[in-house]
């Protein structure tokens, strides 16, 4: 006891005996972060989460002003913008820090891929960090209508468009996603419900489950690193990799901080139903490349509507995705499985870059 | 022991059963909250306006040769133009590609959607990009200086 009160102090040995924090202090000295050529990307996850955390911290500040009404939404972000303290930071690093987690997250989900980070027994990580991205997008996407301006108004109704033309259950989809048959105040009280109850539940179990995964798993080691059969060298997580996480963390803040600062979110006009599509309107640049796709493919392929192809085809994608490990069941370096699901994330990404890139740079108007 | 060995086929069946009676009943609870969650979040249809036929606020005189405006057509959008030949149609403004509203460019001529670049011609014909049907056109009288538009048939 006198040793343990000099190496901890009374408040530890206090808690330890209440709530067990010795075991905690024992998983944080067993977790190792493996060291080779590839040991950046794993900076990506904790990125994402530390970006997470700062959506969850601004979100609820920014629920202290907003109105979730077709009358009042806009007006009540206006009066943020405008009149409160510091209201125009808040939603700027809101806004922003949505757009760096999507990034973090892209980058923490390729490099998963190509470094076949899903293989066995991590199908179960993947699968849950699949849900994840898939509860992001939905935030990004149900974030987007709430300041009920012109571009939010007609990204909605083209968003929740899509799932419509697929036969048979689309139109009810599409009026479940809408609250009803058109986007109105209905669909924006319904996507404010889903932005800061539903998804925040839902991400909170699905997180939970991914990072206790990715305790019990440890980090994988790539392919290459692992049949190398090199002494596998590794760095203690705390506080070793922990600070140096803190470090991109930091890094992370000052950009976020610069972008807010020299380029706050903006608020455009309010939206109107019946108004015509502003020209020049664009998605979020993490639906760019799918949004130019509808807009490049012909009005029929082989005598099929084009975007009902295209949104099968984005389906497939997405499938095709989420299945990686279970159609790459074997991984090895060299193998043809292995080497296909390496194709097809680079696929993706040169894929994903050009048609983003036609999209931002295209004349709107030809 | 010999009571409990005989005694076991019938333990067996009434341990089926109450396994079975348990699975059913949780299946039977889950179904009674399950329905009425999952025929809450689907939304009532609401009566839709049956308006036919509606009589616009801008008058003929204000018309102008290729041109164009949005206009209410019950709870939808509809959009009436003049041709540069002076001919006055009005169609469904809801793009037939994904559901965005269109507008008339008087530097082509033509009814465009500024989403998906999608191109209708005077007659409401999608003639370039992906739009996949025509738009749905109306019936416009002029009577006197009214603007009565109503849908077809």
């Amino acid at each position: 006891m006198e040793l343990q009160t000099a190496k901890h102090g009374r408040l530890w040995i206090w808690l330890d005996e209440r709530i067990g924090l010795g075991g905690f202090a024992k998983l944080a000295k067993k977790k190792e972060v493996p060291l080779h050529r590839h040991t950046f990307w794993y900076y990506f996850g904790g990125m994402t989460l530390f970006l997470f955390m700062i959506q969850v911290t601004t979100g609820i500040l920014l629920l202290l002003y907003y109105r979730p009404s077709a009358g009042e939404a806009f007006e009540s972000i206006q009066f943020l913008m405008t009149e409160v303290q510091f209201g125009w930071l808040i939603r700027s690093i809101h806004a922003w820090s949505a757009n760096l987690m999507i990034f973090a997250m892209f980058i923490h989900l390729f490099s998963a891929l190509l470094l076949h980070a899903y293989r066995r027994p991590r199908e179960m990580t993947w699968l849950s960090g699949g849900g994840l991205l898939a509860l992001s997008l939905g935030f990004g996407f149900t974030g987007y209508l709430l300041p009920w301006n012109e571009l939010a108004f007609f990204a909605t109704r083209v968003g929740t468009e899509i799932p419509g033309v697929l036969p048979v259950i689309g139109p009810f989809l599409r009026r479940l996603l809408r609250g009803g048959n058109d986007v109105t105040g209905a669909t924006l009280t319904r996507f404010y419900g889903i932005h800061v109850a539903i998804l925040p539940a839902s991400v909170t179990l699905v997180l939970g489950l991914h990072l206790f995964l990715v305790q019990k798993h440890g980090m994988s080691r790539p392919l290459s690193v692992e049949t190398n059969s090199e002494e596998k060298k590794a760095m203690p997580f705390f506080p070793n990799f922990f600070l140096r996480d803190l470090v991109g963390w930091l890094c992370a803040l000052g950009l976020l901080a610069a972008l807010a600062a020299y380029y706050p979110a903006e608020l455009g006009k309010k939206a109107d139903p019946f108004q015509p599509a502003p020209i020049g309107i664009k998605p979020e640049w993490y639906f760019m490349a799918m949004f130019q796709t509808l807009k490049l493919l012909p009005s029929h392929i082989l005598g099929i509507e084009g975007e009902l192809l295209g949104v099968l085809g984005f389906g497939i994608v997405g499938v095709v995705l989420i299945a990686v490990p279970f159609l790459d069941r074997s991984s090895g370096l060299g193998k043809t499985a292995t080497r296909l699901a390496a194709a097809f994330g680079f696929t993706l990404i040169v894929y994903s870059v050009i048609l983003t890139y036609l999209g931002y740079t295209m004349n709107p108007t030809k | 022991m010999a009571t409990n060995e005989t005694s076991l086929p019938v333990d067996h069946g009434r341990r089926n059963f109450l396994n079975w009676f348990l699975g059913t009943s949780a299946g039977a609870f889950l179904v009674a909250v399950l329905y009425p969650v999952s025929r809450y979040l689907v939304p009532p249809e609401v009566e839709e306006s049956t308006a036919h036929t509606v009589t616009l606020s801008v008058k003929t005189q204000e018309l102008k040769a290729n041109s164009g405006q949005i206009f209410r057509f019950g709870s939808q959008p509809a959009i009436l133009i003049e041709s540069p030949a002076g001919v006055v149609r009005a169609f469904s403004a809801t793009c037939t590609h994904l559901g965005c509203i269109v507008q008339y460019r008087s530097d082509i001529s033509q009814i465009w959607c500024a989403c998906h670049n999608g191109h209708f011609d005077l007659n409401g014909k999608n003639i370039e990009g992906p739009p996949p049907k025509p738009l749905e056109e109306y019936v416009v009288n002029l009577r006197g200086d009214q603007i009565v538009v109503s849908k077809k048939g």
